[in-house]
């Protein structure tokens, strides 16, 4: 079985996803994102930079850190019936935070009032309903970057004018999310195909708890309610090898934030003893070999 | 087979001790200046700057 791994570069996750492929008696080929060169009007075919013709491919696991390179890349290798981890849909819902919270509305699955807005008054229109604190955050983005809590008016003015001298175009669709008081932490959930295999909280003193940003993980129990939840979201999106970032509201009450689609994992499996590359490679031989 | 697992630093032209399951196209740190490499190639053991962050990298 050709299983083939698309990445910008070797981060400590792919790394480890690599080891276990190997454990499992597979060496998958490298696919540099920037050797990609696709004839778009032919089809599976075509040779991929390692020489190997695409369809000849059980499995590609997107692990791009572009996200426009791997999101192009899943569409076009869709497209071709080759299947990926994640799918081109699933990619493209959670890459965009706007997309991702229309498809857990859809799914009546809880998560934080959000508004959108184009334009600068219409913007503060938009803030002023969901109340201060607010989030103004980037449709598409990671790490924490960018994301600005807006306290009052005056805040709210400066990001939207900031945004619309300095963005591009992406920073002119305005994403608006109530603030939630949270307790310190917010959770990680790694959800693989149908199980929330582990998850952490991530400890900070500042609002933003990344571990990007020095968010400090430990692990979190995967309760039944957690584990619902999760799994609600994950199939909201379309489902696979994804992190969901997780609120606990004033109230107790679970909200998804985020999911991301090509997570990093390097500070999660030893505080929940979970072997995460592990189980995504197990996830994956299963996927190509139901697919092939 | 990697003989060499110490290169200069293109920054700092410090020592950088590279693992001893280093892959092509993986990155690492710098310990002395803390900037980001990629390893280019390994036979020759090449290294340079790992490329800034972009807008669009992320998870």
């Amino acid at each position: 079985m050709r299983i083939g791994i698309l990445v910008t570069h070797i981060r400590p996750e792919e790394k480890l996803l690599i080891a276990a492929f190997r454990a499992a008696g597979i060496e998958p080929d490298i696919l540099l994102d920037r050797e990609l060169n696709f004839d778009l009007l032919a089809g599976p075919e075509q040779r991929a930079p390692s020489g190997v013709a695409w369809a000849d491919y059980a499995l590609i696991l997107e692990r791009a850190v572009s996200t426009s390179r791997g999101l192009y890349t899943l569409a076009i290798i869709n497209a071709w019936g080759i299947p990926t981890i994640n799918s081109s849909q699933t990619a493209h819902t959670c890459a965009d935070k706007l997309l991702t919270t229309l498809a857990l509305a859809r799914a009546g699955v809880s998560q934080p009032p959000a508004r959108a807005a184009f334009d600068s008054e219409s913007a503060l229109a938009a803030v002023a309903d969901l109340g201060y604190p607010a989030v103004l955050k980037p449709v598409t983005g990671s790490w924490g970057r960018l994301l600005a809590r807006v306290n009052d008016r005056d805040a709210a003015e400066a990001v939207l004018e900031h945004r619309e001298t300095l963005g591009g175009y992406t920073h002119q669709t305005i994403y608006a999310q109530a603030y939630v008081e949270k307790p310190g932490r917010d959770i990680r959930a790694f959800v693989v195909g149908e199980h929330t295999i582990c998850a952490i909280y991530r400890t900070s003193p500042h609002w933003i708890t990344n571990t990007a940003r020095g968010g400090q993980a430990t692990n979190c129990p995967v309760t039944p309610e957690l584990d619902a939840l999760c799994q609600r979201a994950a199939a909201a999106v379309g489902g696979g090898v994804l992190a969901l970032d997780v609120f606990e509201g004033p109230d107790g009450q679970l909200l998804i934030n985020e999911i991301n689609h090509t997570m990093e994992f390097r500070n999660s499996s030893a505080p929940t003893g979970v072997d995460i590359a592990g189980e995504v490679v197990r996830y994956a031989l299963v996927q190509a070999r139901v697919t092939a | 087979m990697i003989n060499q697992m110490l290169v200069e630093c293109p920054e700092c032209a410090a020592d950088v001790h590279l693992p001893h399951d280093v892959m092509a196209n993986e990155l690492i740190s710098c310990a002395d200046c803390g900037v980001e490499l990629e390893v280019l190639s390994l036979s020759p053991l090449v290294v340079d700057l790992a490329p800034a962050v972009e807008e669009d990298w992320g998870e």
